[in-house]
């Protein structure tokens, strides 16, 4: 069986890991550069797409076709997200079903987006193994909805992933706790992400993790913190310098990025300072971790209720939790800390990095998946009641939450007109007794039924959620036993059409993605020379004949008019000639270099004395 | 294959715990589809498929009150859910307490909720909380053994006083609802009674 790897696709970070068959532990694979974090950001520039710290770069100077924290759209319809859209600076289009994003004349879809960062990782596994990489098992918040993991799902297949499981991250981090210390016990696993929380609770025994009861919050997390920091800091802006920067997309993307650091600043320290200029002033502001803590108070006690929730669901006191565990990069914040702490009465721990510890977890699941560890399995649960609508709009509960997945029910239904043969089901999802108030899933049409007098079909439909916790459905008339067809169409997701259509465009872009980013990887190495160069021409003033400084000068007006341009070799020669060039110099700068410390050295140990 | 089938255990109320999860991790990770992955199309379906039945059976039999609910229908032959069941049946005394607990919902909604009616609703629910668990007790308890050790003859009349149970339950889990969505808002509390 073929490599599968483990991916956390995070709202603000995402990364992969495998498992070191040597060790039989779980690896994160850094990139070139040996950094492990990839940022979630994709900016679609006229050159072309950029990802990752690339695309961060792009924040400030294209706010407008830059898209971060694609993950809070995922999955959702326009009515879902339009409260929150004036915070983010890429438009949104109006339209029914799911989101969609206007950037430049082009028009993506969150899978679409979430697909960029994913098929970056996919290569940076490639480069790693030196083979081809197609299977992975990626992670999503416990509390995702069928649709959110349907798109998530989507977002693996454009990138040409086979995505052989969706698993919950808090449950992918408990598995990443378990194979190292195998216990027996209750956790609680407390996940406070970039755009996400989530609480589960799991019981293991004997390998088995089974999780008892998971509740959250999908709009909940550090984007959240910043934002509050964020409009703090407007008002402070508009009481000193009597501007109010709430319509400026850069400015407003400067005040996210700075609010964003100060607060990872507080983690660490008491007192922080900020300082951002801008065009017509320089704002100044020192922040207290006191000053963060009173205006995330209110976001953090949002976390209390779905725990209590969870606790409920699984029959248990907060005494009955032996250990609770930290995941995610907010859970940084000590008022985090203390206020899990205080609700459980026991400190929380977190010796594995909370930020990588989800995709060590999907590591860990994949290499179950693919038979390579045997001992371990685990049993999650579906986080929110599955039901359909029935006459007058009220939710009839077929699977309620928390059920262990995979998990089915049957279902009897009927016409009610003489000759009736199309019947349609609206399959919801949640907790609220009215259909209008859960998450509309999809709209099922039953057809091919045989004309009969009104009531006399029999047909039975099974909801079935696998192990990724995604509804697949069922029909059959009971009478002739015949299978009925079932055309699903999800209210917030991609169509099969939609979706191999972005598979086939991936792999047009992906072509030129890639030599966008190699064209850009060779303007930075020629910026880096281009630098020392310059550097060196400064500190050899004297080491320098004019005839010498004429060739280098000339070599490096080359390289810069080169850079200006497409042509990636041309830039790779150039620099390489530079390179050669100033070979001499560098030489000459070494040696002189090296005479001036031995001097001095032999300086100091005369001062010294024997 | 009835839920008791799954794990091998004889069709009675009260079942050994402790086994019953030894034998549902034994199947889980005999079926689980995370060790079939490998497998054909077909094998992974029916894998699917067993895992679902063994889980639908832990979840039920765990939990002493759906485990009688869930013998009450096997005796009955109503093994599957189905749209229209059969209404369970309460003692017409409860039926007359819990309409007039509904009325006297309907009155203080109406008259919007002043500091005594509060007091009043909120002390109703707290004696319906005692006598809805003061009738688990019976049930999984007392009448749950009658119905182990009954002889044949007595099943009918056993059959009926669990049936009685059940729906007692039902009706005052309705109530304490109810009043739960007038005292606390429209906030999703509904978490009164569930177990492990």
């Amino acid at each position: 069986m073929s490599r599968i790897v483990g991916i956390d696709l995070g709202t603000t970070n995402s990364l992969v890991a495998y498992l070191d068959d040597k060790t039989g532990l779980p690896r994160v694979i850094p990139d070139q550069d040996g950094k492990v974090l990839l940022p979630s950001i994709v900016s679609f520039t006229p050159a072309g797409v950029l990802v990752g710290e690339a695309a961060r770069r792009q924040l400030v100077r294209r706010p407008e076709t830059t898209v971060y924290s694609v993950k809070r759209f995922m999955g959702r319809g326009y009515e879902d997200v339009k409260e929150e859209l004036c915070y983010f600076p890429f438009r949104v289009c109006p339209a029914d079903g799911i989101v969609r994003l206007q950037v430049g004349d082009r028009e993506v879809t969150p899978p679409e987006v979430s697909a960029i960062v994913l098929r970056v990782l996919k290569e940076r596994a490639e480069v790693h193994f030196g083979e081809p990489v197609d299977r992975a098992v990626i992670t999503v918040p416990a509390y995702f909805n069928d649709s959110q993991r349907q798109a998530t799902k989507d977002a693996g297949r454009i990138a040409g992933l086979d995505v052989a499981r969706i698993v919950n991250e808090p449950t992918a981090a408990s598995l990443a706790y378990g194979l190292q210390r195998l216990e027996h016990g209750v956790i609680a696993v407390y996940d406070l992400g970039g755009g996400t929380f989530d609480i589960s609770i799991l019981k293991v025994k004997d390998g088995i993790f089974e999780v008892l009861a998971t509740s959250g919050n999908t709009h909940l997390g550090g984007d959240d913190f910043d934002r509050a920091v964020v409009l703090w800091l407007l008002e402070d802006i508009r009481e000193r310098h009597g501007v109010y920067l709430g319509g400026d997309r850069e400015a407003m993307q400067e005040l996210r990025l700075a609010a964003e650091a100060a607060k990872v600043r507080l983690s660490s320290t008491e007192r922080t300072t900020l300082t951002i200029p801008f065009a017509d002033f320089t704002y100044h502001r020192e922040i207290g971790r006191g000053d963060l803590e009173k205006l995330i108070e209110s976001l953090v006690a949002k976390t209390l209720g779905p725990c209590r929730l969870a606790l409920a669901d699984a029959g248990l006191r907060p005494s009955d939790i032996d250990e609770i565990v930290l995941v995610g990069g907010s859970t940084r914040v000590p008022l985090v800390r203390r206020r899990v702490q205080a609700l459980f009465g026991k400190t929380p721990h977190s010796q594995l990095n909370p930020d990588e510890v989800v995709a060590l977890g999907a590591a860990v699941q994949a290499h179950i998946l693919a038979g390579g560890i045997t001992h371990m399995l685990l049993l999650d649960v579906t986080p929110l009641s599955l039901g359909i609508e029935t006459l007058g709009g009220i939710v009839s509960v077929l699977i309620p939450r928390n059920t262990t997945i995979p998990t089915s029910a049957r279902e009897l239904f009927t016409t009610s007109v003489d000759g009736q043969r199309v019947v349609d089901l609206h399959v919801v999802q949640g907790e609220r007794e009215l259909a209008k108030d859960c998450r509309s899933l999809a709209r099922f049409e039953l057809s091919g039924i045989d004309p009969m007098p009104a009531g006399m079909p029999k047909i039975e439909v099974t909801f079935l959620i696998d192990a990724n916790g995604i509804l697949q459905a069922q029909a059959r008339e009971l009478r002739t036993g015949k299978v009925a067809a079932i055309e699903v169409k999800p209210t917030y997701g991609l169509s099969e059409a939609d979706v191999e259509r972005m598979v086939e465009e991936s792999f047009a872009y992906a072509e030129a993605d890639v030599a966008t980013r190699l064209l850009i990887e060779m303007r930075n190495e020629a910026d880096t020379v281009l630098t020392h160069v310059e550097r060196a021409l400064r500190q050899g003033r004297d080491l320098v004949g004019p005839e010498e400084r004429a060739r280098i000068e000339a070599a490096v007006g080359a390289l810069r008019e080169a850079r200006q341009g497409e042509d990636r070799d041309r830039i790779r020669e150039l620099t390489s000639e530079l390179n050669r060039v100033t070979e001499p110099l560098a030489e000459r700068l070494m040696d002189a270099a090296l005479k001036r410390a031995l001097s001095t050295r032999r300086a100091a140990e005369i001062l010294e004395g024997p | 294959m009835n839920h008791f089938d799954v794990f091998g255990l004889e069709r009675r109320l009260r079942i050994d715990l402790e086994l019953l999860q030894r034998r549902f991790h034994e199947l889980s990770r005999r079926h689980h589809p995370d060790f079939h992955q490998g497998a054909a199309p077909a094998e992974q379906a029916q894998a699917l498929e067993t895992s679902a039945l063994v889980n639908a059976a832990y979840r039920t039999l765990r939990d002493p009150i759906a485990r009688v609910d869930y013998l009450v229908r096997l005796e009955e032959g109503r093994e599957t859910r189905e749209g229209a069941t059969v209404k369970p049946t309460a003692p017409p005394a409860l039926l007359q307490e819990m309409f007039e607990i509904q009325e006297a919902l309907q009155e203080a909604k109406a008259g919007g909720l002043g500091a005594s009616d509060r007091e009043a609703l909120a002390a109703q629910r707290e004696r319906l909380l005692v006598r809805s668990r003061d009738e688990e007790a019976r049930l999984t308890g007392p009448l749950s053994e009658a119905w182990d050790n009954g002889a044949p003859d007595e099943h009918a009349r056993l059959l009926g006083e669990l049936k009685e149970g059940l729906a007692t339950l039902a009706y005052l889990k309705t109530a304490i609802d109810d009043l739960g969505a007038v005292l606390d808002g429209d906030q999703e509390t509904h978490v009164t009674h569930r177990r492990h």
